[in-house]
């Protein structure tokens, strides 16, 4: 455990932000579910790209454009090898909402009036938005898979609803709400009894966990590279081979075609199929660069560290008079994401408190609105855990929210 | 790992202070809460933090002779509408068109960061749709 600790923190050597302070104090940077911090090998490798090799992909034939083409292809690898998949299943997007909005009108539209597809109440809104309303633009039935008391799937519920009816069952690997780590193995197996694809929302697990898309048999998987130490606007969309054959392409133009003619076109082979246009190059290399990082880190340390972390901060936590926490009291059900409430306090006079000692989390509704509606809250303060992380930010947190209770005299 | 046993109670800044004594005082024992019937209403959400506010208004001869307010939300957003309310209570439509964000910052006094004016100005923006609303019933 020792080793592993110190492990850890020479990782945070890595991430230029922590050496700023601002109004005297260090960040103690609490959001990574939000968005994770970067390391230095990520952003040296964008400035590589631009200082050193910038050019488009797969059109020129000079050198500039074969090393531009060559790393973008091994970010591609990269991030497969990753989740287990191979390179040709894993088309770069600009992140989980973009992958999910590609799958829900790909698939929506071969979808005929009266299917049904299941998602849960745990949903962020990039899980819920697009099937909803690609469900009332093709008059589709959205289901949704009822939670218990503890932000848990209740999965005698997603038993009885998944049905021979049910063409797509969509859910979150790990909420990003509450923290709830959902079996995804179980559901898949249902889904799939009744003939159904399985998409999984993995945008708070592949950085977090160590993601096997072929043992986990997912159809598609979709995350985010700005939660996985890579820049914004960078994303993947996991498909097995054959389904992405034979899903028609949802972005048409330059660079996702075989051949055009004025009058039909043919596509390019996968995953370029899924590419159209010039992609984010700079932040699709960094996303290979930070998917190597995770893999030399190991996600399985990475998943002890952010549990032995999060696990002192609920117990710190529970310290605290008036501190309600939300989401599964099981460890093993919970990930390093901790949703809370202090009674007279509103999220956002936290969050604004808490900044005030560098202390930076998310006070809101998570974009989970229909879930605070149902927790018949208006918002929770989230505190969520990352490798850089340590029991001294959990301290640093602890206190800040002693102070904010003595601010608002509760 | 800091021993939780040495760690000191950081003492309030000025700033936390100010916002105890004057936004606190609005914030629970809010100014002119509650809902007025024949009047005209307006109801907005704040959808980053999920405030929630409708302001009620009774307009006679010009003049705003009684201003309700109902919600729920954040501290800055729930005392800004107290104190705005306060504020508009007897002065005439005019007068409350005048009213802009400087102001609400002003009768909050305390700093507003650039990621909470929303919800400070929640009441405000409401206001506005109502005062510069067409078919304003006496």
């Amino acid at each position: 455990m020792l080793n592993q600790t110190l492990t850890i923190e020479l990782l945070k050597k890595d991430f230029p932000i922590f050496s700023r302070k601002i109004n005297d104090k260090i960040i103690t940077y609490l959001d990574s579910s939000s968005t994770s911090q970067k390391p230095i090998q990520v952003l040296d490798s964008q400035e590589k790209f631009y200082k050193e090799y910038n050019a488009n992909i797969h059109r020129g034939v000079y050198k500039l454009s074969e090393e531009a083409t060559k790393a973008y292809e091994e970010a591609h690898k990269q991030v497969a090898s990753l989740i287990n998949a191979s390179a040709e299943e894993v088309i770069f997007t600009s992140g989980t909402t973009a992958s999910l909005n590609l799958l829900a009108y790909s698939l929506c539209k071969t979808l005929k009036p009266g299917d049904e597809i299941v998602i849960s109440q745990l949903e962020h809104h990039a899980n819920l938005v697009p099937w909803q309303q690609l469900a009332k633009q093709y008059n589709l039935k959205l289901k949704f898979i009822n939670i218990d008391s503890e932000c848990k799937l209740d999965l005698k519920h997603a038993e009885s609803i998944i049905t021979d009816k049910t063409k797509i069952v969509s859910i979150c690997h790990i909420s990003n709400a509450v923290g709830t780590i959902n079996p995804i193995k179980d559901i898949c197996k249902l889904a799939h009894k009744h003939n159904a694809l399985f998409i999984v929302d993995a945008a708070q697990s592949v950085p977090h966990i160590p993601v096997d898309v072929k043992d986990l048999d997912v159809d598609f998987l979709a995350f985010s590279g700005h939660k996985m130490l890579a820049p914004t606007g960078t994303g993947v969309l996991y498909g097995k081979k054959h389904l992405l054959e034979n899903l028609s392409p949802f972005l048409y133009g330059g660079d996702m075609i075989s051949e055009v003619k004025f009058e039909d076109s043919t596509w390019n082979e996968l995953p370029w199929k899924f590419e159209a246009g010039t992609p984010n190059i700079s932040g699709g290399i960094a996303l290979g660069i930070a998917a190597e990082y995770l893999k030399k880190a190991g996600l399985e340390n990475i998943q002890r560290h952010v549990k032995e972390v999060s696990e002192y901060a609920v117990e710190r936590l529970s310290m605290i008079r008036g501190l309600t926490i939300y989401g599964p009291k099981d460890p093993k059900d919970r990930a390093g994401i901790i949703s809370f409430n202090i009674e007279g306090i509103h999220a956002h006079d936290v969050a604004t408190i808490l900044d005030r000692e560098g202390v930076c989390v998310r006070g809101g509704h998570h974009c989970a609105m229909p879930l605070m509606n149902l927790l018949n809250i208006q918002g929770t303060v989230r505190a969520s855990f990352y490798l850089y992380n340590t029991f001294d930010d959990v301290e640093v947190l602890y206190n800040a929210l002693e102070n904010a209770k003595k601010v608002f005299n509760v | 790992m800091i021993d939780p046993n040495q760690i000191t109670e950081i003492p309030l800044s000025e700033e936390e202070e100010i916002y105890k004594e004057n936004v606190l005082d609005h914030f629970r024992n809010p100014r002119n809460f509650g809902n007025l019937t024949q009047c005209i209403s307006h109801k907005e959400l704040n959808p980053l933090c999920g405030d929630q506010l409708e302001l009620f208004l009774k307009i006679e001869n010009n003049n705003i002779s009684d201003i309700k307010f109902n919600g729920k939300g954040c501290a800055i957003s729930q005392a800004s509408a107290s104190l705005l309310t306060e504020f508009i209570k007897g002065k005439s439509l005019d007068e409350a068109k005048q009213v802009n964000e400087d102001k609400i910052k002003e009768l909050l006094g305390i700093p507003i960061s650039y990621m909470r004016i929303k919800c400070a100005t929640l009441s405000l923006k409401i206001l506005n749709k109502i005062t510069g609303a067409k078919n304003v019933k006496a």
